[in-house]
């Protein structure tokens, strides 16, 4: 995994609540294999119309095509648990999604693959927003190790992050290789479970 | 001794490590289907193997075929489609995992088939490649759908790293009224809390009205837990769960080894006077069969209702996300639901497609015929075989329904069953999100019963009226 530290980046504004998975990668595409075919994919049926051809959807157009951070309302990423949702930001660009909330198995999919999803307050929110609507292509900063947000006005927002998922997200670790150290604890919590579940080893 | 949840006492009972407040969860079932190919290109390119192969199912559900399944895997037209169902077959096999196919007299869908089957249980706890594995928490077990990453960890060390959420208990008492359903139960709750409503929490559905439910019911509205926001919903086990269970071919035999799951099943429910982070309350008697007229599932309301007016909407932001939703969908402000004309009828999905939904759809399907194309998609096999010798498969045809072949099918769209732009379905499914049926494809959210009625009507109708 791709570790996370700064980020200096155009932000797109989006003003809508309750962006879906499906939006950010329609689920005809989840069978397309992880990779950069996963860049045209992101809102495709914001993106083009039936006929192939480019709508006038932002990200479509500079400066958001150049976009590495999207400041969102609440419940961003809810629905569906594929992460093809992820891929689809992470391959366009995208590494920071700023909101007020997000779908819980997004956030943890974002996770997982060096992208951070954090949370600001619905006020930060709407304020960045507001900015990055007045001076479009602005940038604004992230900085993982202080847990903040700078916004286009200089303003510093602090942010909370779990610091298991901010240790890994820092040093690009991987969830499988942390938890081979756990092998031993796992076989010995199955001796006592099952000893108490033995109808659980049968098998139809 | 202090007073437990039920969600508490699964969860502890699962616990293998802490590390900084994050916990390793030991986990018994993970669930699978042809879209987890992105979690075993992860286990290829590590060179891992599946740790626990026997606590793994695999189900073809997402992109199998609904009619001309004669034809075989083969007979699948598309290239990428077929594909995906063989790579299954290919993966499955490879690491010995019990794979409910193609060709399986017990194929379905992967929140249908492990519940007919005895594989959920009580007291378990379940990862599912996909959201609305919440469903399997109507037997009292803490269910929940993770990403291809996270299932990936599963299957390589058959536990997961999670926080532990908040818990939201939701009591529904009373008795729902004439032609409510289950479906419209929870869809009233997700109207009431929100799409986000349930975010961060786990869900205890409590109350007589679910006390009364049969586990049918039950895994409908656990099902959409997820549509509001929650990442699993539980209800808790009782004789009507045990008595579901009983005689499964993954259940306990009945003797000394049913005795001692008993034994465990019953010690689950929550104490009295366990506390909840947070508790809502809804009146059974209260409740209507719903409609939902916008692009998530919080946008519903009463079928003897309106579509709101965003001028009415109770804050800036609802006003244009109303809006927004209204020129989707193709809604006048104010006009009546029932006037609301459709193309289609959908009846199936993990939320709706259970023997219960096919007697309630067949019960107002012989009091008329269908004046759009209504598909009827059974979720498995079982519950196909099962209708059938109950003879509701010749009362939905005989209607002008169409009695297809078990899958995902309309709900999720990526099998080749899709609206065509502009085309306007009830659905029994749980996403009414833009395109989610196909691009262009508008999705209004109901009861089996309410899409029977609209599909024998042409528009929506209360079910009430034609059932009485």
């Amino acid at each position: 995994m791709q570790p996370f530290t700064t980020l200096n980046a155009i932000a797109v504004p989006m003003h809508e609540a309750n962006i879906d998975t499906n939006q950010l990668c329609p689920t005809r595409f989840n069978k397309v294999p992880r990779g950069p075919k996963y860049r045209e994919i992101l809102f495709y049926d914001s993106r083009f119309r039936p006929d192939g051809t480019q709508t006038e959807f932002m990200l479509n157009a500079a400066p958001y095509d150049q976009s590495g951070i999207i400041v969102a309302d609440r419940n961003f990423g809810c629905g569906s648990s594929r992460e093809t949702a992820v891929y689809a930001l992470y391959e366009f660009g995208i590494r920071c999604v700023i909101a007020p909330s997000f779908g819980d198995i997004f956030a943890a999919n974002c996770a997982k693959n060096g992208l951070l999803a954090l949370t600001l307050s619905e006020q930060e929110c709407a304020d960045i927003r507001r900015q990055l609507q007045d001076q479009p292509g602005a940038k604004i900063s992230v900085d993982l190790a202080a847990q903040t947000v700078t916004d286009v006005a200089g303003k510093v927002h602090k942010f909370e992050i779990h610091e298991v998922r901010k240790r890994c997200l820092l040093e690009g670790l991987d969830d499988i290789a942390r938890t081979q150290q756990y092998a031993a604890k796992i076989e010995g919590f199955e001796k006592g479970y099952y000893k108490d579940r033995p109808w659980l080893t049968a098998r139809a | 001794m202090t007073a437990r949840t039920m969600f508490d006492r699964i969860w502890e009972a699962h616990v293998v490590a802490e590390e900084e407040g994050e916990i390793l969860l030991y986990v018994d079932r993970a669930l699978i289907h042809e879209g987890s190919s992105h979690a075993f290109a992860a286990l290829k390119r590590r060179g891992q193997k599946v740790a626990r192969p026997h606590q793994v199912f695999a189900f073809t559900d997402h992109y199998v075929p609904t009619s001309g399944r004669d034809r075989g895997i083969a007979g699948i037209a598309v290239d990428e489609i077929r594909n995906m169902v063989i790579a299954q077959h290919e993966n499955t096999k490879l690491h010995g995992i019990r794979l409910f196919g193609f060709d399986d007299p017990a194929q379905g869908i992967l929140h249908i088939v492990p519940p007919e089957q005895g594989i959920t249980q009580p007291g378990m706890l379940i990862c599912g490649a996909d959201s609305h594995t919440s469903t399997h928490g109507a037997f009292g077990s803490i269910a929940f759908g993770i990403g291809a990453s996270d299932m990936t960890h599963v299957l390589a060390t058959q536990a997961t790293w999670q926080r532990k959420p908040k818990t939201l208990r939701i009591t529904v008492d009373g008795e729902l009224g004439f032609g409510v359903a289950p479906k419209d139960i929870i869809l009233a709750v997700i109207a009431k809390i929100g799409a986000a409503g349930g975010v961060g929490h786990a869900i205890e559905y409590a109350g007589s009205t679910f006390r009364r439910m049969s586990m049918e019911g039950r895994m409908t509205v656990c099902n959409m837990s997820i549509e509001a926001g929650a990442r699993c919903g539980m209800i808790a086990p009782d004789d009507t769960t045990f008595a579901y269970l009983d005689g499964r071919p993954w259940a306990p035999k009945r003797g000394v080894e049913w005795d001692a799951a008993m034994a465990l099943w019953q010690s689950l429910p929550s104490d009295a006077g366990a506390e909840f982070d947070r508790e809502v309350m809804l009146d059974a008697a209260q409740i209507e069969p719903m409609v939902t007229w916008g692009v998530n599932p919080e946008m519903a309301g009463a079928v003897g209702g309106s579509v709101p007016d965003p001028k009415n909407a109770p804050d800036e932001r609802r006003r244009s996300d109303w809006a927004m939703a209204l020129d989707y969908m193709g809604l006048k402000a104010g006009m009546a639901l029932q006037d609301i004309r459709i193309d289609r009828v959908f009846i199936g999905s993990c939320t709706n497609s259970r023997i219960e939904d096919i007697r309630a759809a067949a019960e107002v399907a012989k009091r008329g015929k269908a004046v759009v194309p209504a598909w009827v998609v059974p979720g498995s096999q079982t519950v196909k075989r099962q209708a059938e010798a109950e003879g509701l498969d010749r009362i939905l045809t005989t209607a002008g329904f169409e009695w297809r072949d078990p899958g995902c099918s309309l709900c999720t769209a990526i099998n080749g069953d899709q609206l065509k732009p502009g085309e306007r379905c009830a659905s029994t499914s749980n996403r009414n999100f833009r395109n989610r049926q196909g691009p262009g494809g508008r999705t209004h959210l109901v009861s089996p019963a309410m899409a029977a009625a609209a599909a024998i009507k042409g528009h929506f109708a209360d079910v009430r009226e034609i059932l009485k």
